[in-house]
């Protein structure tokens, strides 16, 4: 009887559960925002904040912002469609007028975070961001490095972004169902987040949000179409996201916004 | 077949007499005693067959049912049911085995199973190559070259096949069999020990566990990185499934009616169930402490965290105490085909990584959305399930027609833990 009781409250709680998980589904991020891209608002919403970002705009200064990553940041052969220049933007949409908006990408092909990392002091001097975009994780969950050592690493990169002065944002691995039975990718999302959490650095969740398109059948990540029009709609919609994200995080009123 | 076929035959002397629900601790009786069982334990099979489904079900990619696996309600999931349930059938078949024949004859017997599931592994991989290989060719999308870049391996199939039949390269999901086989291999040296020295075997084990977490041992994996269930970890479960079979179960019984420990326990899961609803419900994250949250986190997996550990026994006191062995439901046949697919574990196994990689691939080449992947879901734990009716039907009825003391035999190894 007891155990009757038990298990009827297990499911009971796995029932209560799943709903509560979908209910921010319905929110739009933006009004303005096209419907394949929409998501949860908790996908776009973190509890770390970009203080640097928000005083230059508050300031007038310009935005400098660059965009560390390895070839899922770009699609080959049309980089003006991928997320960073989608971004860019979006911002300047979002942004007054008056702001200058500036993204550069640095694009670390087949490089490990560990390998990227001892890249960052140099790249630092040269660019003087305000905001580093730092996606990560891909390589080393392609090579299966130690999670440890990859935490590690994420956490000296994040350091050393911080250093230089600059406010940093972690982008996380894509949703990738083709290669899920080839690339254990779980760990890599955790020590992520692990360190997003250590450094109180936002991290924007691309593979949950990734997921969320797939599931909701807003984009066929499974397709084998060769074509480029897929890649360059999810990273279009990943641009908006990420610009949401990053208004969102350095709690720009609507003084500051154009929408 | 089943461990009654070859447990009914002869009662080991010292056990003889005591039926298994009044069996008194004995203090001074052989270091290691079996309990007496007439009939086959159906908790193993029922809980083994339920980790099957929960495992084939985790290497899926989410659906409605994953909502039902274990791993969304606290911190174990199935594979801490498996492994142990493993250690405790491969302790009670074998432990039998080294005491009516000996040393060399059970370990002769292990090392045959630890055959047969490194076979079951080479077959396993071979799929997963085909698997890949035709991803490689067919699939261009330029949203994911780079992770296309997992095919590179494809460029040296030499190095890549000898390691993996070291072992040492191991695909996503591949990780249990190779885990087994070095628990396995481990066995006799581990059933011997126990014959001595039950508690200080046990006591050794957790002492490795401990080693292990203070100087991070591992098992190196090929290209890079280490293997995903650390066998130096993960042996103490096994190791504990061995030791609650020799007795160790029925020596801790009092401590598992006590009430103390049922609400340790049932205070336990509610944590951890509350702890994980963070995960799924990102709005409540922020009622987690921070120190907790940075004290807690990550749960590994690869080292069987201890909060994953003591879930799972957790889970395992609150079962044995409300299902008792006797529970007239084990008898139910709604509760067969689990059952069923829980005394043939290492083909169900590998039949549910099979399957799993099949409906990877049937999700990729027909995008059904929610409706296809619950079909594909619920046919594999069918296919599972009529598989397990067929080799049960095999074992009992096409191969018995032979001779029989010869069967019974092979039939130990068959259910050897596997």
């Amino acid at each position: 009887m007891k155990a009757k009781v038990l298990l009827s409250l297990i499911l009971l709680c796995g029932g209560l559960a799943a709903p509560l998980a979908r209910a921010g589904d319905a929110v739009p991020a933006t009004p303005a925002v096209p419907p394949a891209c929409e998501l949860p608002s908790y996908l776009l919403s973190s509890e770390s904040q970009l203080p640097k970002v928000g005083e230059a705009i508050k300031s007038g200064k310009p935005l400098e912002i660059l965009v560390i990553g390895s070839r899922s940041t770009t699609i080959p052969a049309s980089e003006d469609a991928s997320y960073p220049a989608r971004m860019q933007a979006i911002l300047k949409d979002k942004l007054p007028p008056s702001e200058a908006v500036h993204v550069s990408v640095e694009i670390q092909s087949k490089k490990t975070a560990e390998e990227a990392a001892t890249t960052f002091v140099k790249l630092m001097e040269a660019k003087r961001p305000t905001l580093v975009i730092w996606q990560t994780g891909t390589v080393d969950a392609i090579r299966a490095i130690d999670p440890d050592d990859f935490r590690g690493a994420v956490t000296d990169g994040v350091a050393a972004l911080q250093n230089a002065g600059a406010d940093v944002v972690l982008m996380n691995l894509q949703y990738s169902p083709r290669t899920e039975t080839m690339i254990s990718v779980p760990p890599y999302l955790d020590n992520m987040r692990v360190v997003a959490q250590e450094h109180d650095v936002p991290l924007f969740d691309r593979f949950a949000i990734m997921r969320q398109w797939n599931d909701q059948g807003q984009f066929d990540l499974f397709s084998p179409s060769r074509g480029p029009e897929l890649a360059k709609q999810v990273h279009d919609c990943l641009g908006r996201a990420l610009a949401q994200f990053v208004i969102d995080a350095a709690h720009l009123g609507p003084a500051q916004q154009q929408n | 077949m089943t461990i009654a076929d070859q447990v009914t035959g002869t009662p080991i002397a010292g056990t003889a007499g005591a039926k298994p629900a009044e069996a008194k601790p004995r203090a001074a009786a052989p270091a290691i005693s079996l309990p007496a069982i007439g009939e086959r334990e159906l908790r193993l099979d029922l809980f083994r067959g339920l980790a099957l489904w929960l495992i084939f079900i985790d290497h899926l990619p989410p659906s409605v049912l994953t909502w039902f696996t274990i791993r969304n309600y606290g911190f174990s999931d199935a594979t801490e049911i498996f492994i142990f349930i493993s250690g405790y059938t491969a302790a009670f078949v074998y432990g039998r085995a080294m005491l009516e024949s000996g040393v060399v004859i059970a370990t002769a017997r292990i090392m045959r199973r630890v055959w047969q599931i490194y076979v079951a592994h080479v077959f396993l991989f071979t799929i997963f190559l085909a698997e890949i290989s035709y991803v490689a060719t067919s699939f261009e999308n330029p949203l994911y070259t780079e992770e296309m870049g997992i095919m590179d391996f494809l460029k040296q199939p030499d190095v890549t096949i000898v390691q993996a039949l070291l072992l040492r390269f191991r695909p996503v999901n591949m990780d249990v069999l190779p885990l087994y086989i070095v628990l396995m291999l481990a066995l006799p040296v581990i059933l011997w020990s126990m014959k001595w020295k039950p508690d200080l075997t046990l006591a050794l084990s957790a002492v490795l566990y401990a080693v292990t977490w203070e100087y991070d041992l591992y098992f190196s994996a090929y290209p890079n990185g280490f293997w995903a269930f650390n066998p130096l970890a993960w042996q103490l479960l096994f190791v504990f499934g061995a030791w609650c079979a020799l007795g160790g179960a029925r020596r801790m019984s009092r401590i598992l009616a006590s009430p103390v420990t049922m609400w340790i326990s049932v205070a336990y899961i509610v944590a951890a169930f509350c702890v994980t609803l963070t995960w799924y419900v990102p709005q409540l994250s922020h009622l987690m402490p921070k120190r907790l949250e940075q004290w807690m986190y990550p749960i590994d997996k690869t080292d069987l965290d201890v909060l994953r550990l003591t879930h799972f026994l957790a889970l395992a006191a609150l079962t044995v105490r409300f299902l008792p062995r006797d529970w007239p439901g084990l008898k139910s046949p709604w509760l067969r085909p689990l059952i069923l697919c829980g005394s043939h574990s290492l083909e169900i196994f590998c039949l549910g990584v099979f399957l799993a990689f099949a409906g990877h691939f049937i999700l990729a080449e027909v995008s059904g959305g929610a409706a296809m992947h619950a079909v594909i879901s619920l046919s594999g734990i069918l296919i599972m399930w009529g598989v397990a009716w067929v080799i049960s039907w095999y074992k009992r009825v096409a191969d018995k027609s032979g001779a029989k003391p010869k069967i019974a035999v092979g039939n130990a190894d068959m259910a050897g833990g596997g």
